[in-house]
């Protein structure tokens, strides 16, 4: 679950990038990459709810 | 009217201000001895003569490492680099500097400042996860990871960032603002060190007895307090110098501007170590020293991303802002998401400079600015985040972080040094341990 969260994090990076790319105007621009970065926010998210998970198996 | 609107082009450097600079970056390794003072006051007593000579270490392999290396893929403003091309734009993404610092001493005065600079940078980057690896992390392995760092990913963002890399060209190409800024290495140095205390928690996980079967998480506090506080009045002279230097060499400020740069670093650590003082006084009845320090600390981390840019009133607001965030996300780390921590490394430094590289972009007054630093947050957690954590999980394969059961017993010192940093002292049995 950990590795999913990370492989979700270039995802989000790369739809900032897009909206560099697709959209000129400032408004959509912004909320693309705002867009992106919640994808991001999510991939942390999962990441660190797998790190929970491994740890709560593993407790010393 | 914000003190310094960066330039995008870098003005001749006179006599007076390569001098002021070149004294400046003299006295900013202040900033990585306190970090390094911190770092060992924070771990235990039985580690502290492996704590401190990991840090040392860890300064003389990225300055090794960047001179063969990574001084060449961080390249220069304006010097040779890998470009392509993308909807129109060239997009700057590796810089292609001489090998081995050749003709150092006949490049531009700025240029050869902007590799102390640099060098001073990439030390502080990798000191930052060493803290948070304390009692478990093996010192081959910190120097290795200290390496990875120095040849590869501090390289890719300095120059993104630093060497007229994409990040810098956003204003130029895309219209937004001044492009990202990060005059005092926010990015660079504190959310890149942050992220990979993060990877290295994640490989090599909790100090023993830390959270045990059942119940809450065990508090293992630092073993020096006087080390953490007074590593922070030495990180003050060093930051000061940092931001100033970095508002010269990276948003090519004014001198006149300078002053007001100093002063908001000044004020933003202040107004940090104020709300944390405030927020800890509440919830345990009294100050706590340790929270304090990290919300200090996390001031001036956030300082480096906006002092050349903010007037003090604002300066001040990021202060207390981030002093009210760090000790709840210190608790939030530590009790609710199972996050070891010892140094605090990824509140301070990954929280405290996300935030400031975002204040930038919230109080700026050129149009564009604040996307821009939103691109350049989205790439430090879309790349660099994972970049650093598939490195380190290669490396951890190689040469394994965690030192084994008997050595995290004993401690550091005696399983890695041969010798403790208290000799006269008699080490106390772990309850956790029994």
């Amino acid at each position: 679950m950990k590795y999913a969260g990370l492989f979700v994090l270039p995802a989000g990076f790369f739809l900032s990038i897009a909206a560099l790319i697709l959209f000129p105007s400032p408004a959509p621009r912004a909320a693309f990459v705002l867009c992106g970065l919640a994808v991001e926010a999510l991939g942390v998210a999962v990441a660190v709810r797998g790190h929970m998970e491994a740890r709560g198996g593993s407790r010393s | 009217m914000n003190p310094a609107l960066p330039s995008p082009i870098a003005p001749v450097m006179t006599e007076a201000c390569f001098a002021l600079t070149l004294a400046l970056l003299f006295l900013a390794p202040l900033a990585i001895a306190g970090v390094a003072l911190i770092n060992t006051g924070l771990g235990r007593s039985r580690s502290a003569a492996q704590a401190l000579l990991g840090n040392l270490a860890i300064v003389a392999v990225t300055a090794i490492v960047f001179t063969l290396i990574g001084a060449t893929w961080v390249g220069a403003s304006g010097g040779a680099s890998h470009t392509f091309q993308l909807a129109g734009k060239s997009w700057n993404w590796l810089g292609a500097g001489p090998l081995l610092l050749g003709g150092l001493g006949s490049a531009p005065p700025q240029a050869q400042l902007a590799l102390l600079f640099e060098f001073l940078a990439v030390a502080m980057a990798a000191l930052v996860p060493w803290g948070s690896g304390a009692d478990r992390w093996r010192l081959t392995a910190g120097c290795a990871a200290a390496a990875i760092l120095a040849a590869i990913v501090f390289p890719l963002a300095a120059h993104w960032i630093w060497a007229d890399g994409w990040l810098a060209q956003l204003g130029v190409n895309f219209g937004l603002g001044a492009g990202f800024l990060d005059g005092g290495g926010a990015a660079t140095v504190h959310v890149l060190g942050g992220f990979s205390a993060l990877a290295v928690i994640w490989i090599a996980g909790p100090r023993k007895g830390k959270f045990p079967k059942e119940g809450l998480a065990t508090a293992l506090p630092g073993h020096n307090a006087v080390y953490v506080l007074f590593g922070c009045l030495l990180a003050l002279v060093g930051w000061l110098a940092w931001n100033v230097a970095g508002a010269v060499l990276w948003l090519h400020a004014p001198l006149a501007a300078l002053p007001v740069t100093a002063v908001n670093t000044l004020l933003t650590a202040s107004g940090a170590l104020a709300a944390t003082f405030a927020v800890t006084r509440i919830r345990f009845g009294k100050p706590d020293a340790s929270l304090c320090a990290n919300g200090w600390l996390a001031g001036l981390v956030a300082s480096s991303a906006c002092a050349g840019v903010l007037v003090p009133g604002q300066a001040l607001f990021v202060g207390l802002v981030t002093g009210i965030a760090t000790p709840l996300m210190v608790e939030l780390l530590e009790l609710a998401l199972s996050i070891d921590d010892p140094s605090g490394a990824i509140t301070v430094h990954a929280a405290g400079g996300l935030w400031g590289l975002l204040a930038a972009g919230l109080f700026a007054s050129q149009p564009g600015q604040l996307v821009a630093q939103l691109v350049g947050i989205a790439t430090l957690l879309g790349i660099v985040l994972p970049l650093v954590y598939l490195l380190f999980w290669l490396l951890n394969r190689v040469l394994p972080f965690r030192v084994d059961p008997d050595g995290e017993r004993i401690g550091m010192d005696l399983h890695e040094l041969g010798g403790g940093a208290y000799p006269e002292f008699v080490i106390h049995r772990d309850e956790s341990y029994r």
